[in-house]
């Protein structure tokens, strides 16, 4: 294959004769003036995140820090589940009663496959574009476990809604570069535009997404 | 098909593909094919306009867009070795093919090796160029098509039509029909609801995805820096094909590394909007090499030539190797609109596959399609990584014009227009000749004008004639009224 391989980097360099042997890669200008960031208020990005979400067929709640397992539970008996999965990380203040969870030591695909849902947190949302960021790390769990369940319930703090997509993938650096963990993208339930163009809910990945937003409530409001 | 062991791009060049001309007219005719693509296209473009309008920095991030993909084309030697050390770190292992039999040789002996029989594979534009899934057959290996429309065309022995959706030129109802009669485990009563649709798929792949040991992928993006790859989709099918086989392969053309992980943050604001006109699709997968416990245990990357180095040589032609598949050029062109993507008889269709098909088979393989174009300009204005393709084209018509293997052809051809052309270039120099012309040209009105239209020129000038109409020239020049004004005056 070393024969390929230097045969191709030989036609890449006979190729490319128009550019100067001195130019640095870096010498090719990039201009990044597109928004990088913007500091957004907090409350404003959390209804726009979920918002977005709800376009894309998701369902999103909002509860304070402190009842998440509460909005989990309820949740759970509305939609009618009953075995979740869970990464071993999820922290105790969100697992529900009256559940029964299966933390994933390593579940087998089909025994993933065969529980109602997946209960994941996640690493960056972006408000923008509706998305949920998993890094294979700690609460956002193995790539599997949001994978074969039909519903995925993520919970997700006020502090990890970003704007834009320059923020988030900022944040995701150390995790995806330094540790070489995957990353999922997750924005909405699994959809396929492949039928005449038109979005349409669920083929192979969760077809039901519900996520829930922990956060204060905002100063000035009732209790 | 182009000389063994050279690029080979799906079906272009067959023998049994006519040229885009005669394609083009049989596809005009099915009245079926444009109103499905009318149809399409014409949702899609409204939704692309207001997903990209969504965004002031749109224009900014397009400048980007095409200044990271010139970085890269111009140092792309360099970022695929700095890809290749960083797969290597992450424990995977990287493979260079020159051409399609290379690659395809270099899969089907990593599957062999697993000993199985069956993949599941999500979509890759690269493997159709290579047809990978004829050349696993013949080694007896089963492919499992998992993204719905590449289903859909595999189901009914097609090739895909459209880059994004390759079974656009397919209504719900033509679906339906293709399951019912190919599928076991389609209802007796199945509608034609795309959810309906997309269930029959569903349990038609659940078992294959769960057990299948290998997955075959292909990429939109490879990270040099980190060497993260990336793939964009919609329907979880190449999270499946990414994420449980024991064994993951991935294909990837040559162009497709970026050199840093900021760079993403460029690349998945354009393509989602530009493709599928979506502020972000559902999934976006992204890996480094292999994770102990999540995911598959062995990693393969396929680096595959296959023709690009031959666009790279080209200084103009470079430009379309910046092109991330979004198809957002297909979805505004009015000849792909009419004609749709068979006709074009490459694996990639529209007006990215008229010069891209070209630059990468040689523009032997397919000297009609820098032609199927009228240059609107309109695949320019939508392209996100500014790849000016009406240039290109005006620039592989001259190519081809002045190919050694064209034989001559009658006037009305390019080489009948040169030959006006330079006629045209002596009158416009000459005061004298101008005016005998527009004096002729006077005599023409008399003789061929029909409401103020020529419909067929005469003789060996029919040739400019039988695709247009020509205006009437005036019953007085513009240099004769402005001498008859001059001595009224007086």
């Amino acid at each position: 294959m070393t024969d390929a391989r230097e045969q191709i980097l030989a036609r890449i360099r006979r190729a490319l004769r128009d550019v100067p042997a001195a130019e640095r890669p870096e010498e090719v200008i990039v201009p990044r003036d597109y928004a990088r960031s913007s500091p957004a208020p907090t409350e404003r990005l959390l209804s726009l995140l979920c918002d977005r979400l709800r376009e894309y067929g998701a369902e999103c709640e909002r509860t304070q820090p402190n009842s998440v397992a509460g909005a989990v539970a309820d949740a759970c008996r509305a939609l009618g589940l009953r075995r979740l999965a869970i990464p071993p990380e999820l922290p105790a203040a969100w697992r529900p009663e009256g559940v029964e969870l299966l933390e994933d030591r390593d579940l087998g695909n089909d025994a993933l496959a065969g529980v109602d849902a997946a209960l994941t947190g996640c690493a960056v949302a972006i408000a923008q574009t509706g998305t949920l960021a998993l890094d294979g790390r700690s609460v956002s769990g193995r790539r599997a476990l949001t994978l074969l369940p039909d519903h995925h319930l993520c919970v997700v703090a006020a502090e990890q809604v970003v704007d834009g997509v320059p923020e988030a993938i900022a944040r995701l650096r150390p995790a995806a570069v330094e540790h070489r963990s995957p990353v999922t993208l997750v924005s909405g339930p699994s959809a396929t535009s492949d039928i005449e163009l038109q979005r349409v809910a669920g083929v192979h990945g969760p077809r039901h997404l519900h996520v829930i937003i922990a956060a204060e409530r905002p100063p000035g409001r009732g209790a | 098909m182009s000389a063994a062991g050279g690029p080979r791009l799906g079906v272009v060049g067959a023998a049994d593909h006519p040229p885009f001309p005669r394609a083009a007219r049989a596809a005009l005719a099915d009245s079926q094919l444009r109103h499905n693509l009318g149809q399409a296209t014409r949702a899609i473009r409204a939704r692309r306009a207001e997903a990209v309008g969504e965004l002031p920095d749109w224009e900014q991030l397009r400048e980007a867009g095409r200044a990271i993909k010139d970085r890269v084309l111009r140092h792309l030697d360099h970022y695929l070795l700095e890809l290749e050390a960083a797969v290597q770190r992450g424990g995977g292992h990287v493979h260079w093919a020159r051409d399609a039999d290379e690659c395809n040789r270099i899969v089907c002996q990593l599957v062999a090796a697993h000993g199985t029989r069956e993949v599941v594979k999500s979509k890759s534009m690269l493997s159709e160029e290579t047809q990978l899934n004829e050349a696993l057959a013949e080694h007896g290996i089963r492919a499992w098509e998992t993204d719905l429309a590449q289903l859909i065309v595999q189901l009914a022995d097609e090739a895909p039509s459209h880059i994004l959706v390759p079974a656009i030129h397919k209504n719900r109802r033509e679906i339906r029909e293709l399951f019912a009669a190919t599928l076991e485990e389609v209802p007796d009563d199945l509608s034609a609801e795309p959810a309906a649709l997309a269930e029959v798929a569903r349990q038609h792949l659940r078992r294959r995805f769960l057990e299948a040991r290998v997955g075959i992928s292909g990429a939109n993006f490879a990270v040099a820096e980190t060497g993260a790859v990336v793939v964009v989709e919609s329907e979880g099918n190449a999270r499946m094909c990414t994420t449980l086989p024991e064994v993951l392969i991935t294909v990837m053309g040559i162009e497709k590394v970026i050199p840093t992980w900021q760079d993403l943050e460029v690349y998945l604001q354009l393509l989602p909007r530009s493709s599928t006109a979506e502020r972000m699709n559902p999934y976006t997968s992204l890996w480094t090499g292999v994770s102990a416990g999540d995911g598959p245990a062995e990693f393969h990357l396929v680096l595959v030539d296959n023709g690009r180095t031959n666009a790279l040589g080209d200084e103009v032609g470079r430009q379309a190797l910046r092109c991330i598949r979004c198809s957002a050029c297909l979805n505004v062109c009015p000849v792909y609109e009419r004609v749709g993507g068979h006709a074009y008889g490459s694996t990639y269709p529209g007006p990215i596959g008229a010069i891209l098909t070209p630059l990468l088979s040689g523009l032997d393989a397919a000297p009609s399609l820098p032609y199927a174009s009228s240059l609107c300009g309109a695949c320019y204005e939508v392209c996100p990584v500014k790849i000016d393709i009406p240039e290109v084209l005006v620039h592989l018509r001259q190519a081809e014009v002045e190919r050694p293997a064209r034989r001559s052809r009658p006037l009305g051809s390019p080489d009948g227009e040169r030959a006006v052309m330079a006629a045209l270039a002596r009158v416009f120099a000459s005061r004298r000749l101008y005016e005998a012309a527009q004096r002729t040209g006077r005599l023409a009105r008399l003789v061929l004008a029909r409401g103020g239209r020529i419909e067929r020129l005469p003789g060996a000038l029919g040739g400019w004639t039988a695709a247009r109409d020509l205006p009437a020239p005036p019953a007085e020049s513009f240099r004769d009224w402005w001498r008859r004004r001059a001595r009224d005056a007086h």
